[in-house]
């Protein structure tokens, strides 16, 4: 996912979750980015600082990475995705649909497409701290 | 933990007027040359249209309209689907070009959330949008996801076919799903058996496309496809039946 769109994503998903628990200010955002989606936390970060407004103005944004790990369905391997083993057209791909990772990674031990994305697939929003209204 | 995508689905989508799913419960009726034929149609008609090929294991969609290898989505804060005659497009095909993209039910899902969620699609009065056969987690995710979608339901005269697909009507009418029609497709007799039992469940009975063997010659000539009997078809069906006329917006 292009990080524009998923900082959008983010704010808004945050904000819904804000009017729910009450809070008038968020103070903190803490959002996990899986490898397997080569987003770019500084770029990410950026465009969550041009987009926040309103309950945002204040908050600050956690970005943490996750390893991804994959897990052949064909023969039970577990590995870690290495994505520099890849080509540029190929990663590029997989940042925007992670999944297309079925068409471009295979088990380094059975050569299987059939794997798991156990951890690290793409984004994910952890915690939201703010203040109660 | 949660995922931020699914809530701005509907937002990315609030700029067109009508989501449509071409959907079959059985496989091979011609989803793919009806949903291309009538978004071609649509357009030509003056409608600002969109295409999306949601048959991420098989699409075809690209073949039937002849997009050519180089044409990609513009990366914009999300990605701009490029116009391909006149429709904007999108499709897996852009990430993944002739290979095949090998994927579970969950992978699918996944793909699917993540293409709503970063398309941004332009003022559009229709979006078409080709099914993968079955009611698996293609037409789930667009039912959970996906606040106005609509249902065009295209059979074949077979009896097979059409024991399938009344299943899929049964489970959309059940769900209280808008189910534009049907379209009966590859029609050879007169047969008026698909009509009948269509119009018992108390849907819409869109028409009959006879077949036509200049079907599989017009694939990858969007003109000569919108003069097949489809394309004929499809015009005649807008015309006599308000469902699928066009109503530019003023």
């Amino acid at each position: 996912m292009h990080e524009w769109a998923l900082a959008e994503a983010i704010l808004a998903t945050a904000k819904q979750i804000a009017e729910k628990e009450n809070l008038r200010e968020i103070a903190e955002v803490t959002i996990k980015v899986g490898q397997l989606q080569q987003v770019e936390p500084p770029i990410l970060r950026f465009a969550l600082n041009q987009m926040k407004s309103d309950v945002f103005k204040k908050a600050k944004f956690r970005i943490l990475k996750a390893k991804s790990t994959l897990k052949c369905r064909n023969c039970g391997n577990i590995w870690q995705f290495n994505f520099r083993k890849l080509d540029k057209a190929a990663a590029e791909a997989i940042h925007f649909v992670p999944e297309v990772a079925h068409t471009y990674i295979k088990c380094p031990k059975c050569g299987s497409p059939d794997f798991e994305i156990v951890t690290g697939r793409g984004v994910w929003l952890e915690d939201i701290k703010g203040v109660k209204c | 933990m949660i995922d931020p995508r699914t809530i701005v689905i509907n937002q990315r989508l609030s700029k067109i007027n009508r989501i449509v799913a071409v959907s079959s419960g059985k496989g091979g009726v011609g989803k793919s040359m009806i949903a291309t034929a009538l978004a071609l149609s649509l357009s030509k008609e003056g409608c600002k249209v969109g295409l999306f090929d949601l048959d991420f294991t098989g699409p075809s969609t690209h073949i039937i309209l002849g997009v050519p290898s180089n044409v990609q989505p513009e990366e914009e804060k999300g990605l701009i689907p490029p116009k391909v005659e006149g429709l904007e497009y999108m499709s897996l095909v852009y990430f993944v070009g002739d290979h095949p993209a090998p994927l579970r039910g969950i992978d699918v899902s996944n793909a699917l959330v993540e293409l709503l969620s970063v398309t941004r699609w332009g003022e559009l009065d229709f979006l078409v949008i080709d099914m993968p056969p079955g009611i698996g987690d293609a037409v789930l995710d667009l039912i959970r996801l996906v606040e106005r979608i609509e249902f065009l339901i295209v059979t074949t005269p077979s009896f097979l076919a059409f024991e399938v697909v009344k299943k899929q009507l049964s489970l959309l009418c059940e769900l209280k799903i808008p189910i534009i029609g049907v379209i009966e497709n590859m029609q050879m007799d007169k047969s008026n058996c698909v009509q009948a039992e269509t119009e018992k469940i108390g849907l819409s009975y869109l028409g009959k496309i006879p077949y036509d063997s200049k079907v599989e010659v017009s694939i990858g000539n969007p003109t000569e496809l919108l003069e097949t009997t489809i394309g004929k078809a499809l015009a005649q069906i807008k015309k006599s039946k308000s469902e699928l006329r066009c109503r530019i917006k003023q």
